[in-house]
């Protein structure tokens, strides 16, 4: 698994020249937060609140996390399909409304199924593997930049725990200990019962 | 402290100039009011009465739309397919209603820009402040000799959903394994630029399946076309692409472009004068602004209509605005995303115009998803901007573009699980 090796803000330097760079045109800059964000719910939903199952929700996001992940989406740190295509076309002040924007948007769980029992294994895993970090079960927390996993659709949820595991998308040192730890102690379908822990929060 | 609103008093609390007003749309005063009549209820036009209630509650819009039920035209494909049913792209207007917006299931038939009123077959008379019409396409079907309405049902264009969709996933089940499969695709521009080619995918991928002596064979109008390597490259690897056995064939243009039909005898003739016969004849005829708008006067030479491309407001008639593939958004191609994100570009505008504000920056986008096989779909998508001078929404340099050649199979199958979740979260935006 690959690890974090760059600091956001120096990548944010790198990226960020100016994706105008050598436009042909001179374009309008300046939309607000909303007409910025009236654009992404054809992936992530109304308001954020995607109907799913692979886009995951982006109400209530940190602003940090929205703000650096996009960056990495840009730089192809993190594997998206169209995220990073998208992300270029934005400069750094646009990330930065639409982060607050989403910021100040309800995360909505999402409607779906999962096993009760499953469920109920995965609260134990997620409170002794993931807690630390996810604190709360995961849900969104005002000063934490960590990922809300509560609530979030399960195939994102396992996509992105593969880009994990596939060397694409960074992981940070101390979530690949836990999760290999985890791994080793519970196996591969320890996985699926955190993930219905997730979903059996609505 | 955290936030826990539900929508109406996320509304209430920006229409109180709250952080998120202040983030939000300076600009725009809410509860202005005002009369909008949308005529077309397909994607731009529900896309543009929900962000108008949405970001005001005060504003009065009524929808006028023949069908009581609209059959998306994306994913429409993957009916053709056998991957989904026609009912899984029906939707009706419950959701629209449901936020306060009146839905008229009639035909709207003349505009008066002077009298700012809209007629309808059914006789009524709706006065409008500001007009949006989002009528999508007119099938002309006199541009291919022996072409017709009538003949359509023979020879399906299926490039509006719904009934023609249905023959014509229909005739693939009826067809003998051996068959040949004609799509003709037309000259640009037309709607939904990669559609003809992923349409050959999926028909090419139930026939793999259903009918492996059968095949594919597209003769187009055009010399190349939208995401070509990509869906070249799919070809290949799922249907034989260039090999004796392939299951699709591309026949280049402009001589392979099918001029003349034959209903009767299900053939077809191209401009360099080859006749083809078909099991199945897949007529996709060109295509123009549709009727409403050519009767409104709100079409140029070409068929379609121009615009302001920050309000969307037709250069030909005041006051009202022409969104989604009716209107010339010069790089923006006629597609659903496109129709989505100009939709809430002109709701936005006309709120401002309404409030006698000078409408914001706009900010539009397009994202567009085919699938060419099982566990293999193809992207492309693109962030606009207005140009300085207006004249122009142009791509943002060094964003956008296509999937990446020679993806790895993991890569390709991610695809088609965000085109099903682009689906899923379209319609909802869209019609929710």
């Amino acid at each position: 698994m690959r690890k974090i090796h760059q600091a956001p803000a120096l990548l944010a330097a790198i990226l960020f020249l100016g994706p105008a760079a050598g436009q042909a045109e001179e374009l309008q800059s300046g939309a607000d937060a909303r007409a910025l964000a009236l654009t992404c719910a054809g992936c992530h939903g109304t308001d954020g609140a995607s109907a799913g199952p692979a886009a995951p929700s982006i109400g209530g996001m940190h602003p940090d996390y929205f703000f650096d992940i996009m960056q990495w989406f840009a730089e192809e740190e993190v594997y998206s399909t169209v995220m990073g295509r998208i992300a270029r076309g934005y400069t750094e002040e646009e990330l930065e409304k639409m982060a607050a924007y989403f910021h100040e948007l309800p995360f909505v769980p999402a409607e779906q199924e999962f096993d009760p029992q499953l469920a109920e294994e995965g609260e134990r895993l997620h409170e002794k593997y993931c807690s630390k970090c996810h604190a709360e079960g995961g849900t969104v927390l005002e000063d934490e930049e960590y990922y809300v996993t509560a609530g979030q659709w399960i195939p994102y949820l396992k996509n992105a725990m593969a880009d994990f595991r596939q060397d694409r998308r960074p992981i940070e040192r101390k979530m690949e200990k836990k999760l290999n730890r985890m791994l080793d102690r519970e196996g591969e379908a320890s996985l699926d019962a955190l993930f219905s822990f997730y979903a059996s929060q609505q | 402290m955290q936030m826990k609103m539900n929508r109406r008093d996320f509304v209430k609390a920006a229409g109180a100039a709250s952080a998120l007003g202040l983030i939000g749309m300076p600009g725009l005063a809410f509860g202005a009011g005002g009369k909008v009549v949308i005529v077309g209820g397909g994607t731009g036009g529900a896309a543009a009465a929900n962000t108008l209630k949405r970001l005001d509650a005060n504003i009065d819009v009524t929808v006028i739309e023949p069908n009581k039920e609209y059959y998306t035209c994306y994913m429409s494909n993957e009916v053709l397919g056998g991957e989904r049913e026609l009912e899984s792209i029906r939707v009706g207007y419950d959701g629209l209603k449901g936020r306060g917006i009146k839905v008229v299931h009639d035909s709207a038939t003349a505009i008066d820009p002077d009298k700012k009123t809209v007629k309808t077959a059914g006789g009524q008379e709706y006065a409008y402040d500001r007009c949006i019409v989002a009528p999508g396409i007119e099938i002309l079907y006199d541009q291919i000799e022996g072409y017709s309405e009538a003949a359509s049902q023979t020879m399906p264009h299926a490039w509006k959903a719904g009934e023609q969709t249905r023959i014509l996933r229909a005739q693939l089940e009826a067809m003998d394994d051996g068959g040949t499969v004609i799509i003709a695709p037309p000259d640009n521009p037309f709607r939904c630029p990669p559609g003809p080619y992923e349409r050959a995918s999926q028909i090419a991928h139930y026939l793999k399946q259903h009918k492996p002596k059968s095949k594919v064979v597209i003769l187009d109008a055009k010399s190349g076309f939208s995401k070509q390597g990509l869906f070249t490259q799919g070809w290949e690897r799922l249907y034989g692409y260039g090999t004796d056995q392939a299951l699709i064939e591309w026949e280049r243009g402009p001589e392979s472009a099918v001029v003349r039909v034959d209903p009767d005898k299900m053939a077809v003739e191209t401009s360099f004068g080859d006749r083809y016969e078909g099991a199945v004849v897949n007529v996709i005829p060109p295509q123009r602004a549709g009727k409403i708008a050519q009767a409104a006067g709100l079409a140029d030479d070409s068929g379609w209509c121009p615009v302001d491309m920050k309000t969307f407001e037709s250069k030909l008639q005041p006051g009202i605005h022409v969104i989604g593939d009716a209107c010339i958004a010069t790089k923006m191609p006629k597609s659903g995303y496109s129709a989505n994100s100009q939709g809430k570009v002109a709701a936005a505008a006309i709120l401002a115009m309404l409030a006698g504000q000078e409408p914001s920056v706009p900010s539009y986008l397009n994202t567009c998803y085919s699938i060419v096989g099982e566990d293999y779909g193809i992207s492309v998508s693109a962030v606009y901007k207005l140009a300085a001078d207006g004249s122009q929404i142009v791509g943002v340099e060094g964003a956008g573009g296509l999937t990446p050649m020679d993806a790895p199979d993991w890569a390709l199958a991610r695809e088609v699980d965000y085109a099903h979740s682009w689906y899923n979260n379209m319609v909802k935006d869209t019609f929710g």
